[in-house]
């Protein structure tokens, strides 16, 4: 009873795109140009060969010259994984959001939102998810300072929230 | 006259939390309420963000694993597993047999004592107030009896190693833990007496906070809630890790997708764990509980995608290597997360009793959350 998730490699999975779409095929994963990747998600999604309904993990690699979001998508009835990449520009990162085709995206696009600075184009609610608004940019990029002696933008006190912003009452400072 | 008036209701915003005992930790919502009735729901995380990927950028590879004991406090062998799953699978290393045989059965107890927590609070949600759940905290207390003889901690256990695990239990260790799984069927048993036809507890949970098997899958949403939603996964089957596909055990599978059925799944998984240690501890071969590996373990440039099923889910962990002393991405996949993603789905057009309890079903962990 060896039972196994199954990855497919990246032309297993470029067989099921169109070809105008794909940038590059390596052994583990498909890079997609952003301007093709929802429609090449959607397809993914609903191809029956791959069936890739399930959004297992969506993250975001700082390279230094390019970010790279990176989806990890399975599918439940074939028990196969698969992975797909899209690479963005360092100074204007942005990436189509796919919450229009696995709502599981949600808040996932919004932690890389927060924490990497890549936008997500199309997200309905594109805020940050742990930190607030005002907080001086984005930890997880590599040119972000965090160790002792460096610059600490981080060690800000939390702000003071006006409850008036969501229909609450004011009591003062 | 007076009477003849309709009544006009003002929309209102409702701020729970972030210190609220029913949110399990600083956990906030903001719900708008027309009348009684939830018209939309908004969650605010954060309050626990201690930047763990960031640091750990700056620590080597096994410098990490305490990291993972803090994300999910209340499961921390599981978090230790699949980090060091991840790492192993990056690094290739292969893990002695006996030291397989262990990461079950601590992982198996994890769950259910992750499990009895999440049962006992759920109940305490609902109304049954703190019983059930010192009930449940007996069971729970034994088995971190257990993890404090193996390794020296109740919560931060940092028991798990690259390459195996830490210590072998001590002599005392066994006794006890056969004692427990000898009184543990009687007990769940009792729970089930106690609650599971509880008229209180079926009003107050069944048919409330439904979700679909379509939308808990296009959500992303995985363990228990994903199996109460009646889609039988679960990664010990599908992806056997360690040497679960030795083991012989069920995966309970809900009818509804309510909070009852996440409930009853809960239970069930921890009968189904019991299962799982009494094979293990039949299997269990001699040997060593450790591989050999450098204490500056560094792994080939590569990334991985790995993922455990957790007391709460796909606990996943994408790491990526440039070949230096640290890694150079450490991304958790975090099931607190992201079991979340329907929560607005699920609780609008509830009331707020029933946004609690469709809460507590969830079952989550801000230290995973905001880690």
């Amino acid at each position: 009873m060896a039972v196994a998730t199954i990855t497919l490699s990246g032309t297993q999975v470029a067989e099921r795109l169109d070809a105008s779409a794909i940038l590059e095929v390596a052994p583990g994963f498909v890079e997609l140009a952003p301007g093709r990747l929802v429609e090449a998600c959607r397809t993914l999604r609903d191809d029956r060969a791959t069936d890739g309904r399930f959004l297992n993990s969506l993250n975001g690699v700082d390279r230094y010259d390019y970010f790279e979001v990176v989806y990890n998508i399975s599918s439940l009835s074939h028990n196969h994984t698969l992975s797909l990449k899209v690479r963005t520009d360092h100074d204007q990162p942005e990436v189509p959001s796919v919450v229009s085709i696995w709502h599981g995206a949600h808040l996932q696009e919004r932690e890389i939102y927060d924490l990497l600075g890549i936008r997500f184009a199309g997200h309905p609610d594109l805020k940050r998810l742990f930190l607030w608004d005002g907080f001086p940019g984005h930890p997880l990029r590599k040119d972000f300072m965090s160790l002792p002696g460096g610059e600490h933008p981080g060690l800000q006190r939390f702000p003071k929230e006006d409850p008036r912003a969501w229909g609450g009452e004011f009591r003062g400072d | 006259m007076v009477s003849s008036v309709a009544i006009k209701t003002e929309p209102l915003v409702v701020n729970i939390g972030p210190q609220h005992p029913s949110t399990h930790g600083v956990f906030r919502m903001r719900v708008h309420l027309d009348g009684e009735v939830i018209t939309d729901a908004e969650m605010v995380v954060g309050y626990l963000h201690r930047s763990m990927e960031k640091l750990a950028e700056e620590r080597t590879w096994t410098q990490n694993i305490p990291f993972t004991d803090r994300m999910d406090y209340l499961a921390a062998m599981t978090g230790n597993l699949s980090y060091c799953i991840a790492v192993e699978k990056l690094a290739g290393i292969e893990v002695p047999e006996r030291a397989q045989y262990l990461r079950v059965i601590f992982a198996e107890l994890q769950r259910i004592a992750s499990h009895a927590m999440a049962n006992g609070t759920f109940v305490n949600d609902c109304g049954a107030w703190q019983t059930p759940l010192f009930y449940m905290f007996r069971e729970r207390e034994k088995i971190l009896d257990l993890f404090e003889m193996a390794c020296g901690a109740r919560l931060t256990l940092n028991y798990m190693r690259i390459g195996g695990v830490a210590f072998e239990p001590p002599d005392e260790f066994w006794p006890q833990l056969q004692a427990l799984i000898d009184e543990l069927p009687a007990r769940i048993d009792e729970y089930d007496r106690l609650l599971l036809d509880n008229e209180i507890l079926v009003m107050r949970s069944r048919h409330v906070g439904m979700l679909s098997a379509e939308m808990a899958i296009n959500s992303s949403v995985s363990g228990p809630i994903l199996r109460g939603s009646g889609v039988a996964w679960d990664i010990r089957k599908a992806n056997p890790y360690c040497v679960y596909d030795r083991m012989d055990f069920d995966i309970p599978v809900g009818n509804i997708g309510d909070c009852y059925d996440r409930f009853v799944v809960r239970m069930e998984e921890v009968r189904q764990s019991l299962r799982i240690i009494k094979q293990a501890l039949v299997q269990l071969p001699a040997g060593s509980h450790t591989a050999n590996i450098p204490l500056n373990l560094i792994p080939p440039a590569g990334e991985v995608y790995s993922a455990i099923e957790s007391p709460k889910g796909e606990l996943g962990f994408y790491l990526v290597s440039e070949g230096g002393p640290t890694p150079f991405r450490w991304h958790v996949r975090a099931p607190s997360l992201i079991n979340l993603s329907p929560l607005r789905e699920m609780v609008v057009g509830q009331s707020i009793p029933d946004a609690i309890v469709t809460l507590g079903s969830i079952d989550i962990n801000v230290g995973e959350i905001d880690r």
